[in-house]
């Protein structure tokens, strides 16, 4: 077809406004299943990490510029645990999300990954149940963990051949215990917090290095 | 790039060739980028090609119904915005009913708009053909590309990670993890590709 100004115009205008009407309504009609899905995520997830409860109370905190939730979780009329969906934004792949699971005296009860785009076969690893990186802490008091790898002078396993993703994943976690003490009222561990906040400060930016 | 003679075709050869004469990933050798990015295990490689599949079927349908109202100077901005929206209303339904998948494929589902295969069979084919045969090009090619790289995925997942489709074959303690990092991409991708041409050839 022969291009005049006026056909170019009037084509391109109309192919566009059908094209975002036709993006707009599909939106529409997925909108409230992508929040469904994203919402039932989260809910398996803190099953996953937390016991039995029946509510919860939401709150969020910005920690190192980065947004971390804390799920109260509440059966009758007793807290029985905490599940706090953290993140980090040093894993090799970029941004890794986790929730952990930490139970009303401070232990963490487990770890789910949520978002990862880590190597495969490698980093990937953190996904697995009782990889090397969960079992180094599940069942602990958050309160005595240094989090920080053999490879640093800690005392936490990391996974094989994968040390960037290893710290990641426990920088992560690190953030979801200052997020938990803050939720919880700083409670005991107090002396420790100071502590953890340095260590993960220096991971955050040692790591910042390593992934440019 | 492609030969006249395709609208001559009957309706199954369309099919064929995008799959062996006209293999996209073997053949043509486009859309390189989501095939050394997301084939580091069969599952990943199979949903980006079906994705891509599904795009490429109803770009290739809307481009050839309004081939004729498009001027042709403004004819790549026209496909582009086609393409651009079953992209997004693609990426959109798979956020919504296949979150897992999604997940998995990150970016590389708004990269499907920059898929060379998808532009260069609205271009060469589409736009030259009526609806039905440019949907079975889009099946066909769309075949072509989710069966390679399901193909590269596969080997690049035995080899490196020991596994198929995500079941373990109990060899991954010996397996060179390479494979599945980005070196191995170009590696297992060259020797298809040398491998397709060789068996199509005959």
């Amino acid at each position: 077809m022969k291009s005049t100004l006026f056909n170019m115009v009037a084509v391109l205008f109309t192919i566009t406004l059908i094209a975002s009407a036709g993006v707009g309504a599909v939106n529409m009609i997925t909108a409230d299943a992508i929040a469904a899905a994203k919402e039932q995520a989260t809910k398996e997830a803190m099953a996953n990490v937390l016991p039995a409860f029946d509510s919860n109370e939401q709150s969020e905190q910005i920690i190192d510029d980065m947004p971390i939730v804390v799920y109260k979780a509440i059966k009758g009329d007793a807290v029985v645990g905490y599940a706090v969906e953290s993140m980090t934004k040093s894993g090799f792949g970029g941004v890794v999300r986790l929730m952990v699971g930490f139970s009303p005296e401070g232990v963490i009860l487990n770890v789910n990954v949520l978002e990862q785009a880590e190597t495969p076969g490698l980093g990937t690893k953190m996904c697995d149940e009782g990889n090397a990186l969960l079992s180094s802490i599940k069942d602990k008091n958050s309160g005595d963990i240094v989090f920080k790898v053999k490879k640093d002078g800690g005392e936490l396993d990391a996974l094989t051949a994968a040390t960037i993703s290893s710290r990641a994943y426990y920088d992560a976690v690190a953030r979801a215990r200052e997020a938990y003490w803050v939720a919880c009222g700083g409670k005991s561990a107090a002396d420790g917090v100071s502590g953890a906040t340095s260590n993960s400060e220096g991971n955050a930016a040692q790591k910042g290095g390593n992934n440019e | 790039m492609q030969p006249r003679k395709e609208a001559t075709m009957n309706k199954m050869q369309i099919v064929l060739s995008g799959i062996l004469k006209n293999n996209p990933t073997f053949v043509l050798v486009l859309g390189m980028c989501p095939t050394l990015g997301t084939t580091t295990s069969a599952i990943n490689g199979m949903g980006m090609g079906v994705a891509t599949m599904a795009v490429l079927i109803m770009s290739n349908l809307v481009i050839s119904l309004i081939k004729n109202f498009i001027p042709s100077k403004v004819r790549i901005p026209a496909f582009i915005v086609v393409i651009a929206s079953f992209v997004t209303i693609i990426q959109m339904l798979m956020q919504a009913y296949v979150p897992s998948l999604y997940a998995s494929l990150g970016v590389f589902i708004p990269l499907i708009v920059v898929n060379c295969i998808i532009l260069g069979r609205a271009e060469a084919f589409a736009s030259k053909n009526g609806p039905i045969d440019s949907i079975l090009d889009g099946v066909g090619i769309g075949l072509g590309f989710t069966l390679a790289l399901t193909a590269i995925g596969a080997v690049r997942e035995i080899l490196g990670g020991g596994s198929i489709f995500g079941y373990s074959l109990g060899i991954s303690d010996y397996t060179p993890l390479v494979f599945v990092l980005a070196p191995g991409a170009f590696l297992v991708l060259g020797y298809m590709m040398v491998l397709f041409n060789k068996l199509a050839k005959k």
